[in-house]
């Protein structure tokens, strides 16, 4: 540690040196090692409900595969690579503030957050057509119990009818549906926070607030928003792929 | 009282974090972490008057066998209320929000923590959890046990459940941001020399305090989240209605409630070691071992929750190995209470009032860690569970290790906080009124436990009523000697004699500022070159310097 007291002497006097640090790069090695240490966090956090998943998916297998295939694959496929795509406009941001190519760094943030908008929003009709079918779990929604339509044997597919597996039931469906809104709108809200703090990230930048003296609060940012996605990365096979070959007769 | 004579002490200095600013905002938007440290202070102070006086309700309903006092249902209010308010709002900011806030970044030489804004965001967090709590308590409490265990949580109380979830979930966030605050200060803010192996052992507790922290906090966080809207939404994974499984909800429970029990006594083993080492004047014995088995702590912490769940329908296998892991937890504190009495062999002892508490600490933690292991296996738990007995340990390893640590360290840092010196002779005699009452309040409960007395009754067969006579009025003594440092220490802020930089004659960095120390806490950045601890005579530490050098120069 006593090394870095005595390196980057150039950047002190930065206008973003805070007062309790010796010299910026202190700075930046504190900010990241904080983000580090959060998103450690946000995974014990995660990881509650991964545990809760795990333990009816394994108990209740018949219920949630079945559950699992009345989630929409396309719209889900779609959100995976919009947040795959936002992953690398995110890390072309951080790269061009390093580098100091501002208009690199000002059109990957932008297109980031607009990505981000956009998985919300196919988030948001996913949301609304679980509405439709009466797929909300309990009363989050009061008024509007769970309440799905079940396919008969020899009925006509209908894919707003939900089409239970043998040994399934409609009670351990609406638990994989409380746990797929649990996941999903815990993720959904830390996109949100993501947005918003890209948001400023963009207002400071166009001020020319960052660049290559300074650029830790994108790199940060940038660990987040990795990380989020990360969440999803695990979320889509979970909630969308596994057990959906049973019914498609694999 | 050799060591520091080559240490000049400061000119002293009238201006000092206390005095810099003054006025309501001055303190509010302040972003000093003395002075966050100080509204900590206050704040746990004001929680555990309102603790003890749920914890006096307790004892005064005890005194009879008959349900007399207290309605059953009041009665587990109470006892909830305690143990809620106790734990979350006490006991688990206690030493690290307070002492180590003060104290981590002036050990290691830093002048702030890494993060000055999150640490006060942490206590308005704090404040914002109390206020929903307090709301929950006003409107009507809670009955369910501090553990909230389902599906009596999520179904069937009638209490403010979700009101009191909501507190806790929120005040767990002000510990997840002090927790990363000092990971990160700890690692990238140690003054020049200051090396892992250098810093002082409080610092190496405070460590791994905050690696619980923020492993096992969010874990809980989400817990309550879910047990709160399955009850307000019946969305259900843990009442088995709804299909679910409520040894669920204990195994994430207790996933962080028990490395919470270290959360709350490792801080005090970190005070004690530093009262341990100065107060006899002597290099800590084996000072690697005593802070890697706080590491150690943390990490066999994590794997021992189980023990919790022996009687839960958890498989026997599962319930070996748990107990199996909660007998190895007992090394690494095994390793600390005899490095500490090793460290006290042959030194130079001052009895001074943080070293009673350091010794009460020994004594008492040592009581409640050996109870610790007859409940750790299996078969005499199946008998003690849920008796007077389990109440008994838990309170000598909350009350008899962590209060202590924090009553200790309270005082050994008292003149550097305010800059006065609490009234010794008031200080030894509360330190021994608290160690006679704690231990009379306590003690007989092991007995009634051990004799089948069950917890969580308001009333009792009559067998049992002597231990709880003897219960009652050691609590009674324990709540006087609670009162003696809230009163003095008041009064020692205003009318106390002044502290001079270095009252008792000290090596750590710490001492080497004027107290109250000024805002940014050194003048210049310090240059460390001793190690921790170091008591030789200055000639020697000058002959091992040279020796050093010029080994370094071969």
């Amino acid at each position: 540690m006593a090394e870095s007291y005595t390196t980057t002497k150039h950047a002190e006097g930065h206008p973003a040196l805070q007062h309790h640090f010796e010299n910026m790069e202190q700075q930046r090695e504190a900010g990241t090692l904080g983000m580090w240490v959060f998103l450690v966090t946000e995974i014990m956090f995660f990881g509650g409900m991964f545990l809760a998943y795990t333990l009816y998916r394994s108990k209740y297998p018949a219920a949630f595969a079945s559950a699992s295939n009345h989630l929409d694959i396309t719209l889900g496929a779609a959100n995976t690579g919009v947040l795959i795509l936002s992953s690398f406009t995110m890390a072309l941001a951080v790269y061009g503030t390093q580098v100091g190519k501002r208009k690199l760094q000002l059109f990957c943030l932008a297109l980031t957050i607009v990505l981000g908008l956009t998985f919300l929003g196919i988030k948001a009709v996913e949301y609304k057509d679980k509405y439709v079918d009466s797929l909300i779990p309990g009363t989050l929604i009061p008024g509007h119990p769970f309440s799905p339509a079940v396919q008969v044997p020899g009925e006509s597919f209908d894919e707003h009818k939900l089409h239970l597996l043998p040994g399934a039931t409609v009670k351990n469906v609406e638990m994989f549906y409380w746990i797929y809104f649990a996941m999903t709108g815990m993720h959904a809200v830390h996109m949100i926070i993501g947005v918003g703090l890209l948001s400023f990230l963009l207002v400071f930048s166009v001020k020319r607030r960052y660049g290559p003296e300074y650029h830790n609060p994108i790199e940060v940012t940038g660990l987040y928003w990795h990380f989020v996605d990360i969440v999803w990365i695990f979320l889509f096979p979970l909630l969308y792929l596994l057990g959906r070959h049973l019914e498609h007769g694999g | 009282m050799r060591a520091i004579e080559t240490f000049e002490p400061p000119a002293p200095s009238k201006v000092n974090y206390l005095n810099a600013e003054y006025g309501l905002k001055s303190w509010l938007l302040t972003r000093d972490h003395k002075r966050i440290a100080l509204l900590y202070l206050g704040s746990i102070t004001f929680f555990f008057f309102i603790g003890g006086i749920y914890a006096m309700m307790i004892r005064l309903e005890l005194l009879t066998p008959q349900g007399d006092l207290l309605q059953s249902t009041t009665y587990n209010k109470v006892f909830t209320q305690h143990g809620i308010i106790m734990i979350f709002f006490f006991l688990i900011p206690s030493i690290p929000a307070t002492l180590g806030n003060f104290l981590v970044p002036m050990m290691i030489g830093a002048k702030d923590l890494a993060f000055p804004r999150i640490n006060l965001l942490s206590w308005y967090i704090y404040i914002a959890g109390a206020l929903v709590t307090i709301y929950a308590l006003l409107a009507g409490g809670v009955d369910t046990g501090w553990t909230f265990y389902a599906p009596f949580s999520t179904t069937f109380s009638n209490s403010y459940v979700v009101a009191t979830g909501l507190g806790i979930f929120i005040n767990g966030f002000s510990s997840i941001l002090t927790g990363l605050n000092f990971i990160v200060t700890i690692h990238t803010m140690r003054a020049p020399g200051m090396t892992w192996f250098r810093l002082p052992l409080f610092i190496w507790a405070m460590y791994a305090t905050s690696l619980i922290f923020v492993l096992g906090t969010p874990v809980i966080a989400i817990t309550i989240l879910l047990m709160a809207f399955e009850r307000l939404a019946h969305v259900g994974i843990f009442d088995p209605a709804l299909g679910g499984d409520p040894v669920l909800f204990q195994h994430l429970f207790w996933f962080y409630s028990h490395p919470a029990v270290y959360i709350m006594v490792l801080p005090s083993m970190g005070v004690v070691s530093e009262l341990i080492a100065n107060f006899s004047r002597k290099n800590i014995f084996g000072y690697k071992f005593v802070a890697f088995s706080s590491l150690a702590i943390a990490v066999f912490g994590f794997l021992v929750w189980g023990h919790h769940m022996f009687v839960s329908s958890q498989s026997v296998y599962a319930g070996m190995i748990f107990s199996f892991l909660s007998f190895a937890v007992a090394i690494p504190s095994a390793i600390k209470v005899f490095n500490w009495t090793a460290t006290l062999y042959k030194s130079s002892i001052s009895y001074d009032t943080p070293m009673l508490y350091g010794l009460g600490f020994i004594c008492l933690f040592t009581i409640g860690g050996m109870t610790g292991l007859f409940l750790a296996a299996l078969a005499v738990d199946v008998h003690l569970t849920d008796t007077y007995f389990v109440v008994a340990h838990f309170h000598y390893i909350m009350v008899g290790g962590a209060l202590m640590g924090y009553l200790g360290g309270l005082h050994y840092w008292w003149p550097k906080i305010t800059g006065r010196m609490y009234p010794e002779a008031w200080g030894r005699f509360a330190a021994l009124i608290v160690f006679v009452g704690f231990n009379l309040t306590f003690m007989p409960q092991f007995v009634a436990g051990y004799m089948g007395m069950p917890r969580r009754y308001h009333a009792y067969p009559p067998e049992f009523q002597v231990f709880n006579v003897l219960s009652t009025a050691g609590a009674s003594i324990l709540g006087f000697g609670m009162l003696i440092p809230a009163i003095y220490l008041v009064w020692s802020m205003r009318y106390g004699k002044r502290a001079d930089a270095n009252p008792w004659n000290l090596p750590g960095l710490e001492w080497r500022t004027q107290s109250p120390p000024p805002t940014e806490n050194f003048e210049t950045t310090p240059v460390v070159t001793w190690e921790a601890y170091e008591f030789a005579p200055p000639e020697e530490i000058e002959v091992i310097g040279r020796l050093r050098g010029e080994f370094e120069n071969v």
